[in-house]
């Protein structure tokens, strides 16, 4: 048996001189490069970058891909990340010439195919949501908050209406306070109930002629569905407010309901949550926004729209657009992944797939409730938020041991100290694309390292390279890059 | 159905377990009047081998860079991705893992960041780096939220010209809702003026961003840009191609506050346009001012050292309305991908494929603008992009150049009605001198085709005789 061990830096396998030819030398007249570029304008000294043989790269990463875990290689139930199977033949037909060589300001003649692709995208997530108008530019869950609030700012301006306010319930993704902020508006928390539900009373206290939007994650991030919803939209909508939609978890409701249906107004996706694109350790996502008709004329431009002959073309003409939040047209590699993802499932796929990750989460709930209790009981959607704080206080034992303990039985821990209005929480989302043996399997898991001594614990994982990090000493003493 | 583990028998027994009988008992906590009662309004299902066929076949349809010769640029360039970029990015540890949020598990990523981190700071001269952005635009749009917080300053940004129209657009987006105005200091002759520059600071202004090489190719006097700034206490942020930095003086050298870029250029594919990598490097002591992940390092229990996300506090997930940015991931894999790229290019190599890129583009500059009715637009040093003016209209002769197999380059007064007889031009190390000289023949043609259609029209006019011409 190999051993797993962490690589030198790139930086202390240098060696000057090494290097890999990958490129022809220049084929044009030689010209002095004085007479291109300024003297003052050119490098002293070339960029210390590591010389390295193609082998030594090659081994480099290799080695360090075995240091992590993946969807590819383990169970992964990181609640609210939604980290399901990403399809191998997505990744084949995304590895093709006509999506990789398009450049962004190709003529539109020589893109009716892409075009054509995300034109039906921009119906599909319309459809799905039950909204009429889609925009595919943000680049990130993030992100698509922040434009869908700077499109309700830019409504509420263009009415005339000065609203300063944005109400977050608090048991929301960090994101939704920190995007508020960033659009211009105050966040003001709403209070959860003892369900884990928005408590109306204080809701209601807090909704006023101030109140622009209310954004509300439903299923929420204790894996509940809010049947309030209803109730809160129109309450909000009597007062002239917005209801926003934190995507994150439209996996559970595929199908099932759409949050149009539910009163929403606008709403982000997360395609690599939702659609399985790959999450490339932190990243690239991408957050398109669907909207009701009478925010459309907000959305960021360009927009995908098609000539009466049925010929594709990029709608710029966008006069009370809020502009753009990014360059060019959008995160095109992972929609074009979400939407292969869509078209592997038609509509009973969809809706199976909500189906299974929410009977996939109750089935692991109810193996393991007995000894992790989920605070906020009752049937769950697509995760459920069990609390570690009994063995908090009789054992010593916290959340954040029980997560670093699973990593020794070969399985991903869970989301841990989130949503904030559970404490000691573990967050645990298995997927739809996981079998009963898998989910069982670490069930038994979960409930073996219950049954472990404090210590064993404490010391968890065991089995890495290394142990637990001191992130004390990260933060006291940033070291960002290699210091040589 | 395509990804569903569960048999019905598994399916069965779950249900029992839980005490439903139907898949759609679990949704009966839902109102009713909620739920929708008729299957979504989408394409069917697909195989495997029917996807592979139909949608290969919808991507067919296109005509990118791949069949015709590619001069487009714009902040998007077709350099060459070596092979092993894509062979170790795409392995399933890196590809299919998220965000390191268990260290002990996720070594991998850590320490690739980390690389990132250290190979942009090499790069750019700066002493840190987070670990990477959305794309050049947002992260140009981050550095300003960072200076509009270090300075305190409310007042104005102030934006050259010179910088790419869709960044600008950006930022002034995101300023929209706050108090600061977006001021653009126009240009002169394909460039921003210094003096011009100092005149639009003042002593409200939080910023002043340019882009150095510019988005016409121009290259930029950033010393003294960097100075109109300081001299007012405004930071000065520069907008960089990283490819550039293979032969130009880094940004550190102009003395300025914070770096970012598009990062699109070191091995990764054009993918119409996303996802990229926004590049945001500064000095260190801005470092928790910050937007997005870092990645620092530290020791283990058994003093081993070893890789962690650092300074969280910065972050939304801690900070909530009061965090420095509401990024919450960063590019992970265009970074990875980015750090294998130099890995593999080293020093040597990246000042090949920059110095290549100057000289193919010089080339390619001088041969058009000796094409009668052709000239240079403006006369100063450029890196490897330039601005051909034309008397004929820019869109039609694209047109004809693109039937003959080029991506001629991009017509400017799509940005700019004011350049509207423009054409900007980017010439990368993969262009061979044969596909040059095959650009300026196919230019050649397509201005003698297009005067040879206004020509008659004239001629006939000039003899009478446009009513017999006349089809």
């Amino acid at each position: 048996m190999y051993k797993l061990v962490q690589p030198p830096l790139l930086f202390e396998s240098s060696r000057a001189g090494r290097g890999t030819a990958v490129l022809p030398p220049c084929d044009v007249p030689d010209r002095p490069l004085d007479e291109l570029i300024p003297a003052d304008q050119q490098r002293l000294t070339p960029p210390p970058l590591p010389e390295l043989g193609e082998l030594d790269v090659v081994r480099h990463y290799t080695n360090l891909s075995t240091l992590n875990m993946s969807i590819d290689s383990n169970f992964y139930p990181l609640g609210s990340c939604t980290m399901k199977y990403n399809p191998k033949r997505n990744e084949r037909l995304a590895a093709l010439p006509g999506l990789l060589a398009q450049h962004p300001y190709q003529d539109e003649s020589t893109l009716q195919g892409l075009l054509a692709i995300l034109y039906d995208l921009q119906e599909i997530l319309a459809e799905i949501a039950g909204l009429d108008a889609v925009s595919l530019q943000p680049a990130a869950g993030a992100q698509g908050e922040l434009t869908a609030l700077l499109v309700a700012a830019r409504y509420f301006r263009e009415k005339g209406d000065s609203r300063s306010q944005v109400l977050i319930p608090d048991s929301a993704h960090g994101t939704n306070p920190a995007s508020a902020h960033l659009s211009g508006f105050d966040a003001v928390t709403i209070k959860s109930d003892g369900r884990g539900l928005v408590d109306l009373e204080d809701f209601k206290a807090k909704l006023s002629d101030q109140t622009a939007v209310f954004m509300m994650t439903n299923p929420n991030t204790a894996g509940l569905f809010d049947p309030q919803v209803r109730e809160i939209a129109d309450l909000l909508h009597a007062r002239g407010g917005l209801l926003y939609l934190d995507g994150a978890n439209m996996n559970a409701i595929l199908g099932v309901v759409r949050p149009g249906d539910m009163g929403v107004d606008l709403m982000h996706y997360n395609p690599h949550k939702t659609f399985s694109g790959p999450h490339g350790g932190g990243g690239p996502g991408a957050g398109p926004i669907a909207v009701r008709d009478r925010l459309a004329p907000f959305l960021p431009a360009p927009i995908v729209a098609r000539k009466a002959g049925g010929e594709y073309y990029l709608d710029h003409d966008r006069p009370h657009s809020i502009g753009r939040v990014r360059s060019f047209f959008g995160n095109t590699g992972v929609l074009f992944r979400a939407y292969c993802y869509i078209r592997s499932q038609g509509p009973q796929g969809l809706k199976r797939i909500a189906q299974h990750a929410v009977l996939n989460a109750n089935y692991l709930k109810a193996l393991v409730d007995d000894v992790y209790p989920v605070p906020y009981d009752g049937p769950c959607m697509h995760e459920f938020v069990a609390s570690a704080r009994t063995f908090a206080k009789d054992k010593g034992v916290r959340a954040m041991d029980i997560a670093k303990r699973l990593i020794d039985y070969n399985v991903h821990a869970p989301t841990i100290y989130f949503p904030l209005i559970v404490s000691e929480a573990l967050m645990i989302e298995p997927t739809e694309t996981e079998s009963r043996e898998t989910l069982e399997s670490f069930a038994e898991i979960l409930l073996a390292i219950a049954a472990e001594d404090p210590e064993t614990l404490h010391r968890a994982p065991h089995t890495t390279p290394i142990s637990r990090p001191d992130e004390v000493k990260a933060a006291k003493q940033p070291v960002l890059s290699w210091q040589g | 159905m395509a990804y569903i583990a569960n048999t019905p028998d598994d399916e069965r027994i779950m249900l029992e377990r839980i005490g439903l009988e139907t898949l759609d008992d679990l949704f009966r906590h839902l109102p009713e009047e909620l739920r929708l009662n008729r299957p979504l309004d989408v394409p069917a299902a697909l195989s495997e081998l029917e996807l592979t066929q139909v949608v290969g076949g919808i991507l067919a349809r296109n005509h990118g860079a791949d069949q015709g010769v590619c001069f487009l640029g714009g902040g998007a360039y077709d350099h060459f991705v070596p092979a092993i970029v894509d062979q170790l990015a795409g392995r399933g540890e890196f590809f299919t893992a998220y965000t390191p949020y268990q260290p002990e598990a996720s070594q991998g990523t850590l320490q690739a960041v980390f690389e990132y981190q250290t190979l942009i700071c090499q790069l750019t001269g700066m002493e840190v780096s987070n670990s990477s952005l959305y794309d050049g635009a947002s992260a140009a749009a981050e550095a300003m939220f960072m200076a509009i917080s270090l300075t305190g300053r409310h007042g104005k940004v102030v934006v050259a010209e010179t910088v790419h129209p869709e960044y600008r657009q950006v930022l002034g987006t995101f300023l929209e809702s706050l108090e600061p105005v977006l001021e653009v200091v126009p240009a002169t002759g394909g460039v921003v003026d210094a003096r011009s520059m100092a005149a639009a600071v003042d002593d409200r202004t939080a910023a002043v961003v340019f882009q150095h090489p510019n988005f016409l190719g121009g290259l930029e006097d950033a010393r003294a840009l960097v100075a109109a700034a300081h001299a007012k206490g405004a930071l000065a942020i520069e907008i960089v191609d990283p490819m550039s930095l293979g032969l130009l003086a880094p940004p550190s050298s102009h003395g300025v506050d914070i770096v970012v870029g598009e990062g699109q250029c070191l091995g990764n594919p054009l993918c119409y346009g996303g996802p990229y990598l926004g590049i945001l490097a500064c000095r260190g002591e801005y470092v928790r001012k910050m937007p997005g992940r870092i990645v620092g390092e530290t020791v283990d229990r058994d003093g081993k050292r070893c890789w962690v996300l650092a300074l969280q506090t910065r972050e939304q997930h801690i900070r909530r309305e009061k965090a420095t940015s509401n990024i919450c991931t960063n590019q992970g894999l265009l970074a990875l991908r980015a750090s294998i790229y130099l890995a593999v290019m080293g020093p040597r190599g990246l000042r090949l494929a920059a110095e290549s890129s100057t000289r193919k583009a010089h080339y390619a500059a001088s041969s058009l603008a000796a094409i009668p009715g052709f000239e240079l637009a403006f006369p100063g040093a450029f890196f490897k992009e330039f601005v051909i003016r034309t008397a004929l209209d820019p869109n039609e002769l694209l047109a004809n150049v693109l039937r003959q197999g080029y991506h001629g380059g991009i017509a400017l007064g799509r940005f700019d009605p004011s350049l509207a007889d423009c054409i900007l031009i980017a010439v990368t190390e993969k262009r061979t001198r044969e596909e040059i000289d095959g650009l300026v023949r196919a230019f050649e043609r397509a201005s003698s085709d297009l005067q040879a259609r206004t020509a008659p029209t004239h001629r006939a006019k000039a003899t009478g005789l446009a009513s017999v011409a006349a089809p």
